[in-house]
């Protein structure tokens, strides 16, 4: 995450040199070699297969600069791309580690009031079908009191709780019912 | 958010028939004090291919419930066709305590009688049948070595349903109790790479005669039996919500009982069938309820901020057995329904739950994590004696047959969820493998006959 920032900063830079140096030589009919010269790696040349017969005119263009809430904004969109909560066994409290997902959904959500989320709890096989139906709703309820002390309305939240019935992973190995004990948001 | 989904469950109208047993019963471990008895072929008098080997299907049953061992036709001294012919020396020789006999007659219009009779080695041994007694100052012969002679006119595919009936009879004969044989179990078969993956099948206790009640896109739990055998009440989450529906099982008519917000659950039906209890947690934890069928009036029984869960009924329908976390790890408690006094049940093991109580009231059959792993486990009320009865894996959901001799679980072995058996005293078990998917929450039904 950190080094794509670092990357994406870099590109940014070089987007704005590519751009100076379109704009200062836009009054003369300038090649495409001057631009490389200043940096022109990042500017996309749109079309370059009749340069020279159709009036000697090319266009080039630049991604958008993205400014920080666009840039927050996209980041809370991969985020949300994260929609599974794991649970430890027989266990329905949140882990540290999933804050930072709860926080970008719980932030879509306040936004956009009029959209609701549904959560399913799921446990993973042992104990009995029915034990494991009040705990993947206990688990589905930890989340959704999660997303409400992050200022999600009650309201957006439905909880439907599968127990063992819905497991991602069928194989009935430990590996598997990690996988199995989760919560997942589903829109 | 909520799309509506349209065509998320098939009822299906007609029975479906399965092409084959998707079920069989395979013997892991018997029983090294089974009585030996003999079940003779029947004689066939008919055209033709004789339709069932229905002692085939009466030696299956006997040596399923652990307490016999029929001797293999190979080992049979003789096969006699009438109880004349029996050489009672012989029989007594091996072992044998009772020699089933029988016969089947092809009549008109695809009917078949079937009589059976079932003699005793020992009696008919010391008076080979032909001890003559006083009786009304009359001399007659006594017939005293025979325990069964009877006979029944049935239709072609009766004569499974028959040879249980046979079963039942010998059984009980022998045992002092009552046969478990013409029992149906019901149970949910999970098939991923179906339609509909999960489905709502009923079939002979044995396996045979499997037929589909519900299939859907969506999990279908729970089944229990109306104590009359007509009704299954399950959950379903074809709503995308859990909900519990009765459903008649000669009909196909289908009736949601409750769709409360939030888990509606575990429903089981009360002795006299007026009744079902079953878990709400529509006013917050998933506590216990009872539910009047007829007029849906519904009561709420406990009341705890922790988990409340598998209510059953004891046999008198005063109580109900639940298990609940209010002690820490689930355990299982018992309350009573006039005064609401609930006292704790269960003591040993990590921890218990899902329990059933045997139909005689004298011992609580139950899923006990012992050393971390999940078993049966018979816990005796009178005793508070525990053993546990199985060394499979991940066990669940545990149902007893209606003479109390058996119960039935689901389990993992071969890497599947299958169903097994173990009789009460541990000592009998097999498994019911499955030819497709797996198959999970078994329900013994009451007896049918």
């Amino acid at each position: 995450m950190q080094f794509e920032r670092v990357v994406k900063t870099i590109f940014l830079g070089l987007a704005f040199a590519g751009l100076a140096a379109c704009s200062s030589n836009n009054t003369s009919d300038s090649d495409v070699s001057e631009t490389d010269k200043a940096g022109g790696e990042t500017v996309i040349i749109e079309d370059t297969t009749n340069d020279e017969t159709a009036g000697g005119v090319e266009v080039g263009s630049v991604d958008p600069v993205l400014s920080a809430e666009e840039e927050e904004r996209q980041k809370a969109a991969e985020l949300r791309q994260s929609q599974v909560v794991y649970f430890e066994f027989d266990r329905s409290d949140i882990g540290g580690e999933y804050a930072e997902i709860l926080e970008a959904h719980a932030s879509y959500l306040r936004d956009n009031p009029s959209v609701s989320v549904l959560i399913e709890g799921h446990t993973d096989e042992k104990g009995t079908p029915e034990y494991n139906i009040a705990l993947g709703e206990r688990r589905g309820k930890a989340v959704s009191k999660y997303l409400q002390s992050l200022g999600v309305l009650a309201s957006q939240i439905s909880i439907v709780s599968y127990g063992e019935e819905k497991p991602v992973d069928n194989s009935h190995t430990e590996a598997a019912m990690a996988k199995n004990r989760r919560a997942v948001l589903v829109y | 958010m909520m799309k509506k989904f349209l065509v998320s469950v098939s009822l299906v109208f007609a029975f479906m028939n399965v092409a084959q047993a998707n079920l069989e019963i395979v013997i892991t471990e018997g029983v090294d004090s089974a009585r030996p008895v003999g079940v003779v072929p029947f004689v066939w008098q008919g055209h033709g291919d004789v339709p069932l080997d229905l002692a085939k299907v009466v030696a299956d049953d006997l040596r399923r419930s652990g307490k016999f061992n029929p001797v293999a036709i190979s080992d049979m001294p003789q096969t006699p066709q009438s109880i004349e012919q029996i050489d009672y020396e012989a029989w007594a020789a091996l072992g044998v305590e009772a020699v089933l006999t029988g016969k089947v007659e092809a009549l008109e219009a695809g009917k078949f009688k079937v009589s059976y009779t079932l003699v005793d080695v020992l009696r008919g041994q010391v008076t080979a049948g032909n001890k003559q007694e006083l009786k009304d100052g009359q001399l007659v012969t006594s017939q005293d070595h025979i325990l069964l002679d009877r006979f029944k006119s049935v239709a072609r595919a009766q004569l499974r349903q028959m040879s249980h009936l046979i079963s039942d009879g010998v059984y009980q004969s022998l045992t002092g109790e009552r046969g478990a044989f013409l029992t149906r179990i019901a149970y949910v078969v999970v098939n991923n790479e179906a339609t509909y993956p999960y489905q709502l099948r009923i079939a002979d206790y044995d396996g045979h005669n499997e037929k589909t009640l519900l299939r859907s896109q969506e999990p279908l739990m729970s089944p229990s039996w109306s104590p009359d055998g007509r009704q299954l009440a399950y959950v379903s989450f074809e709503n995308r919500t859990a909900e519990i529906y009765v459903q008649d099982i000669y009909t196909s008519q289908r009736t949601k009982l409750t769709s409360f917000s939030g888990i509606n659950g575990a429903p089981e039906w009360s002795p006299d069938g007026s009744k079902i209890a079953l878990v709400l947690s529509k006013d917050g934890q998933p506590d216990i309820y009872v539910i009047e069928v007829a007029s849906k009036k519904l009561k709420r029984i406990t009341k705890n901020r922790r988990i409340d869960t598998e209510p059953t009924w004891l046999p008198s329908g005063n109580d109900l057995l639940f298990s609940s976390e209010r002690g820490g790890k689930p355990q299982i408690y018992k309350v009573n329904l006039d005064t609401n006094k609930i006292n704790r049940v269960t003591w040993e093991g990590e921890m218990n739950l899902g329990g059933s109580v045997t139909p005689d009231g004298s011992a609580l059959v139950m899923v006990s994590r012992v050393n971390g792993q999940y078993r049966i486990a018979r816990q005796d009320f009178d005793t508070g004696y525990v053993q546990v009865l199985t060394r499979t894996q991940l066990d669940e959901s545990p149902t007893i047959a209606p003479n109390g001799s058996m119960i039935m679980y689901s389990t993992v072995a071969g890497g599947r969820q299958v169903l097994a058996l173990v009789s009460m005293d541990g000592r009998f078990k097999a498994t019911l493998p499955a030819k497709e998917g797996s198959v999970r929450a078994p329900a013994w039904s009451p007896f049918l006959n």
